[in-house]
């Protein structure tokens, strides 16, 4: 798990192999598409449980709503799409039909974020955590790389009521294989890095960056401690306050707009409870554009370099 | 199922049908808001629904093979509910809690809350969608159930609607019937001046369904299109059920004010009077 050493995997691969295992074991699993079941990752169920898996076409609202529907009868349905189909523009199914009624149906957003790259800003969800963390009833999860997000996929269709669980398109390195990462729960954020100067908070694919980052700053004598919050929504705030008051600064990461998303939710946690200086890496308030994802993570400020200037301004702020 | 519905049966259905308007407007006048136009065009569909055609048991409301019914016309829920506490879902006298703080009888059904409630809607255009994931459990677990849905005829404007047209003929769901409340009044005014929905049936034909029509106020005429919808297999099928906003209430009959209008005192005697209330 050291940055030196990065595997870099997919993960939508891995929520595919979660799904056939979930298929093969549980019968009250079933699966919805919507016209992009060879994108997303839910085609090798649809060929496997071809009775379980319904291609709703390119008709989000009803697939979610309908979802809904088949849930109430006790089964447990995960339904997948591309972020920016799945949240924005099926806002009110999803409040409407699955969250009120707090019924088993488990949203997988794929390719959100900049880093879908060339589709540009149409496609590049960047404010799905500040509409799914809004919504009473409903947990947003954010796994870091391919490992968490099978583990993610197979503990969502644990849990009782509506999930939200957001991954990439690009391949994203390997950096749970740690032993602190071994048992994932949702709710539970985890500690991937000890240190004392400043806390680095990652969700997704910064992840990865804030512990690059760390390895950086080590180089300047800061010592980083690196959270992995895979959960955004419940929030570990336990964890947060904790490093908030041991380490005295935070700077969160996310591949998301600065506007109510990640960093948004902790920074209202510490408000309340351990006020320390912030500073929040993430998408400005802004619309991303076509490009390859590197340049586009870099012209929009999420790079190992932003994350250890803002550990540098969150520290000076704080002073010593 | 006879073929032609004994006179003896309607009219025991008409009678619940009349308390069904009654709780309607008690309820509604008790509340103080609500919607009793559309409430009281959906009675008499619900009220075959419920005392004749489905199977379902009001002392196990979730036995797994109860004909569900789906009221995406949320509004319409002082109907739903007269209905549910008629047949024994919960005590009558918890309809004077409709729309209060803390009642299990919320302005918009509640499936979470309410025993006998099998959808939470209210924001229109959900139903047919849910009604239809119903149907594709019910096959994928080879049970014997029928969903019923329940649609406004203003509910038609929402393009969810027709993805759930769409795609509940291309599932071939049988065990799916929709029935419009056809009262040709939607808030703002007639649904031909609002957004005209004709040729409805043609555009419901178009899509793929098996599609009757039938006098929404006649129980004889309901139940026996009910019974034909049953017999098509390999589709869906939607009865457009053509009814009067407001019916049972000569003043509330094709009111378009009365869509979500709370009767005066005055009013609601009178109401009360017309359905047959004892003084």
């Amino acid at each position: 798990m050291k940055p030196t050493t990065w595997n870099y995997e997919p993960q939508r691969p891995a929520f595919s192999r979660a799904l056939m295992a979930l298929g093969n074991t549980r019968k009250e699993i079933v699966v919805a598409s919507a016209d992009l079941s060879s994108s997303v990752g839910t085609h090798a169920f649809s060929q496997e449980f071809p009775e379980r898996h319904y291609n709703f076409g390119i008709a989000e609202q009803n697939m979610i709503s309908t979802c809904a529907g088949i849930a109430s009868t006790g089964k447990v349905v995960f339904a997948s799409s591309f972020a920016i189909f799945c949240t924005g523009r099926v806002y009110d199914q999803i409040r409407q039909s699955v969250c009120y009624p707090k019924l088993n149906v488990k949203i997988v957003a794929t390719h959100a974020g900049i880093t879908v790259g060339g589709d540009g800003a149409t496609h590049q969800m960047i404010e799905d955590l500040a509409l799914m963390r809004a919504l009473p009833n409903m947990t947003v999860v954010v796994p870091a790389d391919a490992p968490e997000t099978e583990k993610a996929i197979l503990a969502a269709a644990d849990y009782e009521g509506p999930v939200y669980i957001r991954i990439g398109r690009a391949n994203v390195p390997v950096c749970t294989t740690g032993k602190d990462c071994q048992d994932f729960e949702i709710g539970k954020a985890t500690v991937m890095r000890d240190g004392d100067d400043v806390t680095l908070v990652g969700t997704g694919i910064m992840v990865a960056k804030c512990l690059e980052a760390a390895e950086e700053l080590a180089k300047h004598q800061v010592s980083a401690r690196v959270i992995n919050l895979s959960t955004i929504k419940p929030l570990d705030e336990r964890i947060l306050i904790k490093a908030a008051r041991e380490t005295g600064c935070i700077v969160t990461a996310e591949e998301h707009s600065v506007v109510m998303g990640m960093g948004a939710a902790v920074a209202l946690v510490l408000v309340e409870n351990a006020h320390v200086p912030m500073k929040r890496v993430g998408i400005p308030d802004s619309f991303g554009e076509s490009g390859e994802p590197d340049d586009l993570m870099a012209k929009y400020g999420l790079t190992v370099d932003n994350i250890v200037d803002g550990a540098h301004d969150v520290i000076k702020r704080r002073g010593r | 199922m006879d073929e032609t519905v004994s006179k003896e049966k309607a009219g025991k259905l008409e009678e619940t049908a009349m308390k069904v308007r009654r709780h309607i407007i008690q309820m509604i006048y008790d509340a103080g808001s609500g919607h009793p136009g559309g409430s009281l065009s959906a009675t008499d569909i619900m009220v075959a629904l419920y005392f004749d055609v489905m199977n379902h048991k009001p002392e196990d409301p979730k036995w797994p093979d109860r004909d569900r019914f789906v009221l995406s016309k949320g509004h319409a829920a002082p109907a739903l509910y007269a209905c549910l506490a008629e047949s024994g879902y919960f005590p009558l006298e918890e309809l004077k809690t409709f729309r209060l703080i803390g009642s299990r009888l919320q302005g918009h059904p509640d499936m979470r809350k309410t025993p006998g409630v099998e959808a939470s809607t209210g924001s229109e255009g959900q139903g047919l969608s849910m009604g239809l994931g119903m149907a594709l459990a019910g096959k994928l677990d080879r049970r014997p159930y029928t969903v019923y849905v329940m649609l406004g005829d203003g509910e038609n404007d929402c393009g969810q609607i027709w993805e759930a047209a769409m795609a509940s003929s291309f599932f071939k769901v049988d065990n799916l019937i929709a029935i419009i409340d056809r009262n040709k009044l939607q808030l703002d005014g007639p649904t031909n001046k609002i957004m005209s929905l004709e040729p409805l049936a043609d555009k419901w034909k178009a899509f793929g369904w098996n599609v009757l029509e039938a006098n929404g106020h006649n129980i004889a005429e309901l139940l026996e299109a009910i019974h034909k919808a049953k017999q098509v297999k390999g589709m869906p099928s939607i009865i457009i059920a053509h009814t009067i906003k407001g019916k049972g209430v000569s003043f509330m009959e094709g009111a378009v004010g009365f869509h979500g209008k709370v009767p005066s005192e005055e009013q609601y005697k009178k109401a009360m009077q017309e359905l047959g209330a004892s003084a």
